[in-house]
């Protein structure tokens, strides 16, 4: 074992060590002192809306999109974005029952409807039958489209309880997903789908 | 029957419930109080000097806090120790359009976008080169000043055995010339960071990498800090594919800034940003030469590939070995020789997605043994199957193979498929191919030089009966850190999801080299089973002396710890580590992985080594519209050798993830530039970037080989990136057996398709492909005698004078 406490006796005990290597060259500069903002601000605009059944007032940007309100403003940051531009279909959520891109839906045209993000898909404590089976068929690999995913399929069960494999297809065509090549996808909307036909029963089982 | 309770199980991930609650937070989600929004001036000419660049308008506008510009941050930076060829802003040169110049930082996102239009950046244009071909021919002005020669980035000229004397002995020499143009990553998630500064000078990074450890060593040399003041958290990756395994200027960027205004500094990048960063797939032309026995045996195989950098190094010396090093470990080649030569080009740089280097010369090899078994009017699958590697044994470029299930994958897929009654038998417009391919479980070597662990755990038992992993490999999606719970829980006896997975935060886990290269786990896998291979004999030790029975008949299982001859004497998980703690005192164990030495000794020797080769052999079915060209998928049959699922339902997941890819790679992605103007790229958008949804995703039959090799945990080997590979082959052979026409360049796109099937009715060529091979000055190959020659993995001096 090496000895801990001789260093004192050592002849150079007293004077720096010699450097193994050689120092950091770049001093850190002084944290900038910098001056206050005075941003000429659009005037903000009052919103309401209902956000996973809880009611809303924020004042807000008119040309912040919903997508920006709901991640910045609210901090929801369950709602995911690709591209900003309504071409991948991760931002999806829905607008009174409805899945919609909220890149491409301004704040305040959502004055007086009814939101709901992946943050108010579970009940409580209880997954959504498509949470489930997402987590259980492993339909969420990266998981990041994966909120897009879920609320785009919950719209499509809640208006067609039994799809067909095309049906389902056509439902989440705007969906963009790099990981899974979307047949574990399917598989889960599929088994959730039977699930909530069948009632609670079958969800016992598992 | 499974002698494991946890391993071969279909789990949950472990972190399956917070993705699916949306939870899981990405590195654009995090925020903290006073954050700061950054943004990067980029380049928009595709090559030139930098003069003055002012941002001194910018810095005026109300809301800019601070700005950077290239001689703030002069240091070099590079994935690899001999390309440190970029900076964090340019410095000198721009190099492709999106070549960051300079950064702002602003109170928000909408200021900091608003202010750097308002820098004064002087650009002095250069020539630009686009192409293979341009870059060939133009030395003049080089791109960078260093490389090979002109603008040639590196050059590899490798000989294992007289190729000549193996076309002389062949009875069929075919000659095949293919093109794989490049194709990008597209995670869902673009690239952010966000970097924090403490008061007492340290700094954190949180970041989308695959690889923290190396961002961590390139933040320590670009801002000159001790390492050991720097943390960088790889956050939950939204989708990598290898798109973030470089460490990038925007990373360095917001660290400096936060360095700067000591606040915390954010930066998402925007989609187009994204595809300017790049770092995918190298567009390839590729010439290969065989000659064959009337069996279709290999007697000598000559490969070449010229792949386009783009504009800097990135993993470019890697992936141009890579382009020749797999080649080998499929079938038996007796002699090989690989030139190999790497561009530099006015484009976004190239780097590894999924497969690295060798999804490319898979497919040209692929398709030209489609085209010589047509030749030999054999069967291509009989042909392929009759020529294999066998396992144990040594490629003439010296890689070891160890298990090798790629026969029983051929099986698999031609009976699945009804491969005998479909090939060459279906009516016009339909048809079916097959290809095979294999991949790394991990490079063999470092991607710099050290003789350290390729990964490393930290196991601590809590006396609560708590188990926590802790471990730098990154989860990407792929399901690493379930895959170091489940190794864990299935030694300890416990249930995955008791245990505390932490992970890729270089202030509290061990380095694991990162998510790349298909390694996390067969390496993090090794390591953990070692770290809880010692926990468990200390738990055991304690517990066997409780119960006064022999250590060696102690058993875990379903949270107990108990003997074997007699399951009531025991004790729970919990309590074992109470009377291990109170024997041995705080129970902390470690493990680490480093990979075995490779018999090849010669320089370019690093690279092709794998602990272990997965297998994967893919059948496509597709019809063919002869009147629009268009190619659409039926379905896809892939057998996968994978030596042992941890997990099938995540092994299935990744080879239907695979596969998916593979078919965009194969039918319309492609990274395409305006070269006349400006070598922009053609189509920077999710929408005009054709990638499949799920009207062009065909159904796909996955038959997973399990043989476990002695390499890897419990068997495993990798699954991330070998079931891509035979995709697009095998795509390319159905289309051919379809409506008879050759698409001898990647992706087939229905313009190609159909221009090759109007030539084919008036009686011309019916194949489209590149004709013209631009050689560029070859050095000297290394000459490696192979095994069978009496060689020892050492090159030799020089060629012996036959006779």
């Amino acid at each position: 074992m090496c000895p801990r406490n001789s260093l004192a006796a050592l002849p150079w005990f007293h004077e720096a060590l010699p450097r193994l290597d050689s120092p950091p060259t770049t001093a850190y500069p002084r944290p900038i002192m910098y001056k206050h903002r005075v941003i000429d601000e659009p005037g903000r605009r009052l919103l309401r809306m209902t956000v996973n059944d809880s009611a809303i007032e924020i004042a807000v940007r008119p040309h912040k999109t919903l997508l920006e309100v709901l991640r910045e403003d609210l901090f929801l940051t369950g709602t995911k974005h690709g591209c900003e531009l309504g071409e991948c279909g991760t931002c999806a959520i829905l607008v009174d029952g409805e899945p919609v891109l909220s890149c491409l839906v301004l704040a305040i045209a959502c004055e007086g409807k009814e939101i709901r993000t992946i943050e108010g898909m579970a009940d409580g404590p209880e997954l959504h039958p498509l949470q489930t089976t997402f987590a259980d068929l492993g339909a969420a690999q990266c998981g990041y489209c994966t909120p897009g995913f879920l609320l785009t399929a919950q719209a499509l069960l809640d208006e067609n309880p039994d799809p067909t494999r095309q049906e389902i297809k056509n439902a989440l065509a705007g969906n963009l997903c790099r990981c899974t090549g979307y047949l574990k996808i399917y598989e889960a909307v599929e088994l959730a789908a039977k699930r909530m036909r069948n009632g609670s029963d079958s969800e016992a089982k598992r | 029957m499974s002698e494991y309770r946890v391993i071969g199980k279909p789990l949950r991930k472990v972190d399956a419930t917070d993705k699916v609650l949306g939870k899981t937070l990405f590195a654009d989600d995090l925020i903290k109080p006073r954050m700061l929004f950054c943004k990067l001036l980029r380049s928009h000419i595709p090559h030139g000097t930098v003069g003055k660049v002012d941002i001194g308008p910018a810095l005026a506008m109300p809301g800019v806090i601070a700005g950077l510009i290239g001689e703030d941050l002069p240091t070099t930076f590079g994935i690899l120790p001999i390309s440190q060829d970029e900076h964090a802003l340019a410095l000198d040169k721009v190099r492709f359009v999106g070549d960051p110049i300079a950064a702002i930082v602003a109170e928000d996102e909408e200021t900091a976008e608003a202010a750097i239009h308002l820098i004064q950046a002087e650009l002095e244009p250069l020539d630009s080169i686009s192409s293979i071909d341009q870059a060939i021919r133009t030395p003049e002005p080089r791109i960078h000043d260093y490389g090979a020669y002109g603008n040639i980035h590196k050059l590899v000229n490798l000989e294992f055995g007289d190729v000549e004397e193996g076309f002389a002995e062949a009875d069929h020499v075919r000659e095949d010339m293919v093109f794989f143009e490049g194709n990008t990553h597209l995670p869902i998630e673009q690239h952010a960071s966000l970097a924090d500064w403490s008061p007492d000078g340290k700094l954190t990074l949180w970041s989308s990498t695959q690889t923290p450890h190396y961002v961590h060593k390139a933040l320590a040399r670009v801002l000159g800090m001790p390492a050991a003041r720097i943390r960088v958290i790889a956050c939950p990756n939204g989708g990598g594919f290898g798109g973030k395994s470089d460490p990038f200027n925007h990373e360095i960027v917001v660290a400096e800034l936060a360095r700067r205004t000591g606040r915390p500094v954010k930066i998402t990048l925007t989609r187009e940003e994204v595809f300017y960063c790049h770092r995918g797939r190298h567009p390839i032309l590729m010439r290969v030469k065989s000659g064959v026995k009337k069996d279709g045996s290999i007697t000598g195989m000559h490969f070449q590939s010229l792949l386009d950098g783009g504009g800097y190094g990135s993993y470019g010396v890697a992936s141009t070995f890579y382009s020749g090093a797999l080649q080998t470990v499929t079938y038996n080649i007796k002699r090989y020789k690989f030139d190999g030569a790497r561009m530099f080009t006015n484009k976004p740089p190239c780097g590894p997605k999924r497969g690295h280097g060798t999804p490319q010369p898979r497919h040209a090899l692929e398709v030209h043994l489609d085209k010589i078994a047509e030749d030999l009017h054999l069967d291509p699958a009989e042909m392929r199957l009759n020529n294999l590697v066998p396992p144990d044994s040594v490629t003439a470029n010296y890689l070891k193979v160890g298990t090798m299930g790629l026969g029983k994958c051929i099986e698999k897929v031609i009976e699945g498929s009804g491969w005998k009654e479909k090939h060459r038998k279906m009516p016009h417009g339909r048809g079916i191919g097959i290809a095979c391919s294999s991949y790394l479980s991990g490079a063999g070597l470092p991607i710099y030089w050290n003789s350290m662990p390729h990964s490393g755990v930290m196991l601590k038992l809590d006396r609560g009966g708590g188990v926590a992993v802790f471990c730098g490999s990154i989860d990407i999606g792929q399901g690493s850190d379930s895959v170091l719970a489940y190794v864990v829980a299935e030694v300890l006896g416990i249930d995955p999801f008791d245990i505390r997975v932490v992970t890729a935060d270089t202030d509290l886990t061990p380095v694991d080299l990162g998510s790349y290269s298909s390694r996390v786990t067969l390496m993090s896998g090794n390591a953990a089973l070692q770290a809880a291979e010692k926990a468990r004999e200390l738990l055991a030790q304690a517990a066997a002396e409780k119960l006064e029975v022999p250590s060696g008949e102690i058993v875990f299982a379903d949270g107990r710890v108990f003997w074997a001859s007699d399951p009531e004497k025991g004790m729970s998980f919990a309590k074992a580590v109470v009377a291990a703690e109170s024997k041995f005192g705080t129970i902390g164990t470690v493990g680490s992985y480093t990979p075995p030495r490779s018999p090849g000794q010669y320089k370019g020797a690093g690279v092709g080594p794998s602990p272990a080769y997965s297998y994967s052999a893919a059948i496509a079915e597709v019809d063919v519209d002869p009147e629009t060209g268009i190619v659409s998928a039926r379905k896809i049959w892939i057998g996968h050798d994978i030596g042992q699922s941890i997990n099938p339902m995540l092994v299935i997941g990744q080879v239907e993830g695979g596969v998916y890819m593979g078919l965009g790679e194969a039918l319309m992605e492609e990274m395409a530039y305006r070269d006349r103007v400006n070598i922009v790229h053609k189509t920077p958008s999710m929408l005009d970037y054709k990638s499949p949804t799920t009207h062009e995703m065909c159904e796909v039959e996955t038959y997973l080989v399990e043989d476990p090799d002695p390499n890897g945990p419990f068997g495993a080997k990798e699954v991330g990136q070998g079931p891509l590979l035979p995709t697009i082959p095998a795509i390319a052979n159905a289309v051919y057996d379809a409506v008879g026409v050759r698409i001898d360049e990647v992706p087939i796109t229905p313009e190609k398709v159909l221009r090759a099937i109007r030539a084919k009715e008036k009686g011309k060529d019916p194949r489209i492909g590149p004709t013209k091979f631009p050689e560029p000055e070859w050095s000297e190959p290394l000459v490696v005698p192979p095994p069978w020659e009496g060689g020892d993995g050492k090159p030799v001096e020089k060629k012996e004078v036959a006779g």
